[in-house]
């Protein structure tokens, strides 16, 4: 809390103690709110924004890529199966047409072609040769099926009807997966022959086993029934059904995101290998492929966080700093249109008191002749002359004017000294101007007034009507916190050599020591109460400073109070610009 | 000593006048400008002594006016106004020794008189 307090602006806790007319009641915290919220939202929706859009599009980016790269991986593999399958069967095609059905039925040609397919393609089981009824005519190969009727067998209803035939991968007798090749060649007499091959899937499977893919990838082939053709690594062996469904048929390679509520998202790319029974399926774990995604939304939503806390610490600082200066701008205003409406009164004052003083002056010569005429008319006789009853009167009457006059005289002089801008005066003089108008007070209150300003003091060169202003605003102040029978010491010397200090010192009640170090800012005050505004001392502050001196107070709760008022024997060039006349 | 008494002030020119041949001091008064001047120019006056504000001339400027004239006159200002402007262009031609603010008292005055004359 204290910490809070150390960083609390001056605005924060400002009220509006004093409400001018020319004051308009200025919301300091409201003002400080709505910067801070209305530039924080301007500058933080944007970038939130663009985050939000960045965010997006990346994320597609990532996913497009994902499924094109699924696609691409799908298409290469269905091209480098059909090839394997048709190379196969261009190679029977060829044997076929290279060999008639006579030359094959011969014994040892088949076995001899057998050896020939398994040096150069590998992978071939057996070769059998089955004429147009469908028996078996030659046969080599593992088992005795030579003369076996495959007549009413379809896959040779198949093979005669389109020519080709590519059979499901089965279980071989000796437990080991397989798929036929059968082909059938029809020669020009309008006779047809079939030739048949077991392949083994070693070599089949190895063309997807070699695949390298990311993401958990699994890469099998199914048949048209959802079985199993190849081994997967994770939706079961051979001949298995796959949990997946079964994906439309589509001409094309395709790819699709599958979502399902119990496992992560897969990504799915298929192809159906034509001429054969076989669905080529590729199927990837989303989640891993995601997982460099993971990397870059983690970099993305910490750089937007951390900017996001730098313009708002930004944002708080500059309205924070910005409020301040209006807020000082604001005070400097008030304390300036309070010094100008405080000067043009006692310009005013000044004014009236010197044209009642002229008005007054004239009729009380009058007075004063008239009356003085009296007596020295009365004076011719000795009767008169002697004649108390007649000539007290007068005398009294003539007293009473150059009291009347000495009221006026000094009237005249105060006013004179505002006036006018510069000029050379003895501070004494001016203290002792001041006094004139307390003196009265100190009577009638028994305030001793004890004044020590010693001969030696040369003049100053200064405004006397702002130092009376100064002076007389300490003294009402000093009179104020004195009761009756205080005591009031003003002493002036020498400041060094250029400067001359003058000490107004009371026994008042003292200013407490919290209170001391405002004294002397606007709208400080411990009259409240009593109608004070708290403007006095600051503009007392605000006229020393611009008489080029400075101003001190010292005080002890119940002892007293010391103003010190440092002046210089002539004023600065710059503070005679700041010098304007009042009238 | 002769001495021309020029205030707007009637009652009081009047009076001092009176009051100054009680004293034995031979006096003329005017209430304005031109009467002033006219006196000054047929008379010959030792002191003269003017209010600053009269009706449509101002003392300073009458007091030039009457040096062109008798520049032997001596010069005195009574006033009943005290701005600074009035002050410093009435001590400046006279002295602050002779600019009186009223009321004055005729001893004072006569002091100054005197004071004027053998200075």
């Amino acid at each position: 809390m204290a910490l809070l307090k150390k960083f609390k602006p001056k605005f924060w806790d400002y009220q509006d103690v004093a409400a001018a007319p020319y004051r308009a009641k200025c919301q300091f915290r409201r003002l400080w709110y709505g910067a801070i919220v209305l530039t924080s939202v301007i500058a933080v929706s944007p970038l939130i924004f663009m985050a939000v859009i960045d965010y997006r599009a990346t994320q597609h980016d990532l996913e497009s890529e994902i499924l094109l790269r699924t696609s691409r991986l799908v298409s290469n593999t269905h091209r480098t199966i059909f090839y394997f399958l048709e190379e196969r069967k261009s190679a029977l095609d060829f044997i076929v047409h290279d060999n008639s059905f006579e030359k094959c039925a011969k014994p040892g040609r088949l076995s001899g072609i057998l050896r020939n397919l398994k040096n150069s393609f590998g992978g071939f089981e057996d070769l059998g040769l089955i004429d147009p009824l469908g028996i078996q005519r030659a046969y080599v190969g593992p088992y005795r099926l030579k003369g076996k009727d495959y007549s009413d067998q379809e896959w040779y209803e198949q093979v005669v009807e389109r020519g080709e035939y590519i059979s499901n991968v089965f279980l071989g007798f000796r437990h080991v997966p397989h798929l036929v090749i059968a082909i059938k060649y029809a020669s020009e007499s309008g006779n047809y022959c079939v030739l048949r091959a077991t392949l083994d899937m070693e070599k089949f499977n190895e063309l997807l086993s070699h695949l390298e893919m990311a993401g958990e990838g699994d890469a099998f082939v199914i048949n048209h029934q959802g079985i199993l053709q190849t081994p997967s690594r994770f939706y079961g062996k051979v001949f298995q059904k796959i949990s997946l469904p079964i994906p439309e048929y589509a001409p094309k390679t395709r790819v699709f995101e599958r979502e399902t509520p119990d496992a992560a998202p897969l990504i799915i790319g298929y192809r159906y290998i034509p001429s054969t029974p076989f669905i080529l399926m590729v199927v990837k774990q989303k989640t891993e492929l995601m997982k460099p995604w993971d990397n870059t939304r983690k970099k993305l939503i910490g750089f937007l966080l951390i900017s996001i806390t730098i313009i708002l610490l930004v944002i708080f600082g500059g309205a924070t700093y910005l409020v301040n200066r209006i807020y000082v701008a604001d005070q400097n205003l008030i304390m300036t249109l309070h010094e100008v409406e405080y000067s043009n009164k006692m310009a005013s004052i000044g004014r009236l008191a010197a044209g009642v003083a002229h008005e007054i002056n004239n009729p009380l010569a009058v007075i004063n002749e008239k009356a003085g005429l009296i007596k020295d008319l009365l004076a011719f006789k000795k009767e008169y002359a002697e004649d108390d009853t007649l000539m007290e009167p007068i005398d009294v009457i003539i007293s009473s004017v150059h009291r009347c006059g000495r009221i006026t005289k000094r009237l005249l002089g105060f006013a004179r000294h505002m006036d006018v801008s510069i000029q050379s005066i003895h501070v004494g003089e001016v203290i002792q101007e001041v006094l004139e108008f307390l003196h009265k007070e100190a009577e009638y209150r028994a305030i001793v007034i004890s004044l020590n300003i010693p001969d030696g003091i040369p003049k100053i060169e200064t405004d006397a009507g702002k130092l009376q202003q100064v002076l007389l605003n300490i003294m009402n102040n000093a009179f104020a916190a004195m009761g009756n029978g205080g005591h009031l010491d003003i002493t002036a010397k020498m400041a060094g050599q250029e400067m001359v200090s003058v000490s107004i010192a009371d026994d008042g009640c003292g200013i407490p020591e919290a209170n001391l170090k405002h004294v002397f800012e606007p709208f400080f005050s411990t009259k409240t109460v009593e109608g004070g505004t708290g403007l006095g001392l600051s503009i007392t502050y605000g006229l020393v400073q611009e008489l080029g001196g400075s101003i001190d107070v010292k005080s002890k709760v119940g002892e007293g109070t010391v103003f010190t008022i440092v002046l210089p024997l002539i004023m600065g060039e710059k503070e005679k610009i700041n010098t304007c006349e009042y009238s | 000593m002769r001495v021309l008494l020029v205030d707007d002030e009637k009652e009081l020119v009047s009076t001092l006048a009176e009051r100054l041949a009680i004293r034995g001091i031979d006096s003329d008064w005017a209430t304005g400008g031109e009467d002033a001047l006219k006196l000054a120019e047929t008379h010959c006056y030792d002191v003269a002594v003017l209010d600053i504000r009269l009706p449509g001339i101002s003392g300073i400027d009458l007091q030039k006016k009457m040096k062109l004239k008798c520049p032997t006159l001596k010069f005195m200002f009574m006033t009943g106004h005290g701005s600074q402007g009035d002050f410093q262009a009435g001590t400046t031609e006279a002295g602050i020794d002779y600019y009186l603010v009223k009321p004055v008292s005729i001893d004072e005055l006569l002091e100054k008189m005197n004071m004027l004359m053998t200075a």
